[in-house]
């Protein structure tokens, strides 16, 4: 029988199809056009964004409202370079992606074609790995690998570059072998002689805090950390990657320490004699200045990447392996033991009682977003999924929200890209059809990724769009506030801002404004029974609110700016 | 501070020895010498990263993400043997010429182009004896110097 002949473009579709890829996000272009001639023909649902930057946020929210692997496709040259902010985001974040570039022809490679950019060498540093395709044949192999690495291990963005002619080249199906990565083996188990050293530690420990994040989530280990921490009761902070790893309103949950973390959820880790930080990376936004961070606590570090052990914080425990099996071994590791937390646990719930996060919203006063935000979730009855941006309102969202399930708060925590709110959301309503998905940004934000509103409109998917309006860069305005002498360059918005009610509408949304305290509830309802189209809502708030508390950058976590008044003391 | 050498084994892929600088180089690291070149196992190469890191434990985690990277190994000065290449291309003239030469031999440079007005030698060595040799040249006008980068194996004991 001979073999049927295909095209290198067909491969790619029929891998993504054999890949179980349901979805993809991109746009089109003149290099990678041949591969969207198979692609019309095929089950695998395209959404087309109007920038590749949204496209490829799309893929994000899509991989991390799922834990699947998200894709995204562009074409050489511009559409690769557009790519590249999700791509760095992604790494960053460790989110499972899956990038294909169209490329200008193998043999006008180097010749400054129409297009052309170096995508493999632009996208190095941005990707977890990446490959440039020599042959049509290569296709399924690569691809296979491609998805391997990107969800396998420590997840990150995987780009895979094809030449156009490699995408017209006829070729057969060749079945990908099993996979041969001599130099690609995560470890996912850990060795159990770190797991009893843990277990004696944490036997031993008057004050220990569960130190969590992303990992936690990535490995889908939130039911064991629960097991953990309940069993033994150890209080638990949640890191903005980590929120919605273990329940906010439980008593142990302390939920976000850091620059604009809870007083409790940052003092724990300076008064605490133990950190168990499992899938965290002890970054420069929960840790402050590390020469004062948690001075008199021992350190259990695990996490599914060696790199980050040590890297900023020397580990008395180090413990390379994935979040799951490292709590199972502890869960068995301290099985029969009893760990004497109460006073401690009765302390923090003290200073959680003394030190609240707070906020003051006037009757007659502008809006301030977090008693917005609580508006908001007591309207929401089941659990939604919540998309940010980057900035004051993420800081809000993430402190006054209650998250209380893994993959219900996506946001762009370690490259703090703004724009990533709108198509996020439009990623992650894409893969729940039936979810609440709440798209919750700031107008600042918001004006970097706008167009793909029109994506949602022109796909039929709901999002419900927030935009927190104070005119402002606001956190850059904080900052400019704190340590410029109020001298606002270039962070106000307010001479030309659109009118975003018109801007839904002239997108084929619907569009809303909230103004005053008496509006919220009225708009907000409206907003949650329009399920036919995505929502808008204006929601016009103070440009003058600062977000509390606060750590200065550099600083110590001892010393936690907690309102205006501690400002004066700086 | 010291030297400290890692023998990188790596897949002969391509972009593999942008990929490994890159990761050096994004990470704040900087490098004294690298080197890369085929081993005897088909589809294998051998990088010498020749480092005064004290990060270089950091250095090793991060380009062991790298997929292409099977193995890093970091080589015990003590037992490490070393070695280097130079071409040297020196002046000489009929009153410099018999000097330049002794010197050569007695540092066990290999001549192995000489013309009217120039020598070439070619020499292995340690850092250390090749920086010696061009200390000896410089007088005479040193026209050009290439020098490999460092490689290293270590020794059975």
């Amino acid at each position: 029988m001979t073999k049927e002949l295909i095209t290198g473009a067909e491969l790619i579709v029929r891998s993504l199809e054999h890949l179980n890829v349901s979805t993809v996000f991109g746009v089109p272009g003149g290099a990678i056009l041949p591969a969207y001639d198979p692609l019309y023909d095929s089950p695998i649902r395209h959404i087309l964004a109007r920038h590749e930057q949204g496209a490829g946020h799309m893929a994000e929210g899509y991989a991390q409202a799922t834990g699947e692997l998200g894709v995204v496709i562009a074409t050489s040259g511009p559409g690769a370079t557009n790519l590249i902010t999700p791509l760095a985001n992604a790494l960053m974040d460790s989110t499972p992606l899956l990038a294909i570039t169209g490329q200008v022809a193998s043999t006008a490679i180097g010749n400054d074609a129409f297009q052309e950019a170096y995508t493999v060498g632009l996208s190095m540093a941005a990707t977890k790995h990446n490959y440039l395709i020599t042959d049509a044949s290569e296709i399924p192999q690569v691809l296979k690998e491609a998805k391997y690495i990107a969800t396998s291990g420590r997840p990150g963005p995987v780009l895979v570059d094809v030449p156009k002619d490699i995408l017209n080249q006829k070729t057969i199906w060749v079945e990908p072998k099993s996979l041969d990565l001599p130099g690609y083996k995560p470890t996912l188990e850990p060795n159990p002689k770190m797991i009893q050293q843990a277990a004696t530690l944490i036997k031993s420990s008057k004050k220990p805090i569960l130190y969590v994040g992303g990992g936690i989530i990535h490995s889908k280990s939130h039911k064991e950390l629960y097991d953990l921490a309940t069993t033994y009761n150890i209080p638990v902070v949640t890191t903005l990657m980590g929120r919605g790893a273990f329940p906010d309103g439980h008593e142990l949950c302390l939920e976000m320490p850091g620059m604009h973390g809870n007083y409790t959820a940052t003092t724990s880790i300076q008064n605490s004699d133990l950190l168990i930080a499992i899938g965290v990376r002890f970054d420069d936004r929960v840790t402050a200045n590390p020469d004062f961070f948690a001075q008199n606590a021992k350190v259990i570090h695990a996490d599914i990447d060696p790199a980050e052990i040590g890297k900023v914080r020397e580990a008395q425990v180090p413990i390379v392996g994935d979040a799951k099996s490292v709590l199972i071994g502890l869960i068995e590791a301290l099985k029969g033991s009893d760990l004497d937390t109460a006073s401690w646990i009765n302390d923090l719930k003290d200073m959680k009682q003394n030190f609240p996060l707070s906020y003051d919203q006037k009757d007659d006063g502008p809006l301030k977003v977090p008693y917005v935000l609580e508006q908001l979730q007591n309207l929401t009855e089941e659990e939604a999924v919540v998309v940010s941006g980057v900035g004051q309102h993420q800081m809000w969202i993430s402190q006054h929200w209650n998250f209380t399930e893994p993959h219900t708060w996506l946001n762009s925590g370690g490259l703090g890209t703004m724009g990533y709110s709108l198509p996020a959301a439009i990623g992650a309503q894409t893969a729940f059809p039936d979810k609440l998905v709440l798209a919750l940004d700031g107008d600042g934000c918001f004006q970097m990724t706008c167009q793909e509103l029109i994506t949602a409109s022109t796909e039929n998917i709901p999002i419900k769009v927030v935009v927190f309006n104070n005119g402002n860069h606001g956190m850059v305005r904080q900052w400019q506030k704190i340590f410029y002498n109020s001298k606002f360059s270039a962070s106000e918005l307010t001479h030309h801002t659109p009118d975003y009610v018109k801007l839904a509408e002239s997108m084929g949304a619907v569009g809303l404004r909230m103004t005053k305290k008496d509006d919220v509830k009225k708009i907000f309802t409206e907003m949650l029974n329009t399920n036919d189209k995505p929502v808008l809502i204006d929601c016009v708030v103070d440009p003058d609110d600062m977000v509390f508390p606060m750590v200065p950058a550099g600083g110590s976590n001892d010393q936690i700016i907690m309102n205006k008044e501690d400002l004066k003391q700086l | 501070m010291s030297e400290r050498i890692l023998s990188v084994l790596v897949e002969d892929k391509p972009g593999v020895l942008a990929r490994v600088s890159s990761t050096i180089s994004r990470r704040g690291f900087n490098i004294n010498s690298l080197s890369v070149g085929p081993t005897h196992i088909e589809g294998r190469s051998k990088m010498t990263i020749v480092t005064e890191l004290d990060a270089v434990e950091q250095v090793k985690k991060q380009l062991n993400k790298l997929v292409n990277v099977i193995k890093i190994v970091e080589l015990d000065p003590e037992m490490t043997i070393e070695t280097e290449v130079l071409l040297l291309k020196v002046s000489i003239n009929k009153d410099t010429q018999t000097s330049v030469i002794e010197k050569a031999n007695l540092s066990s440079a290999k001549s192995v182009d000489v013309g009217q007005d120039y020598a070439i030698f070619e020499m292995t060595g340690s850092s250390k004896e090749l920086n010696k040799f061009e200390k000896l040249m410089k007088p005479f006008g040193i026209i050009e110097m290439v020098r490999g980068g460092r490689i290293a194996i270590q020794s059975n004991l």
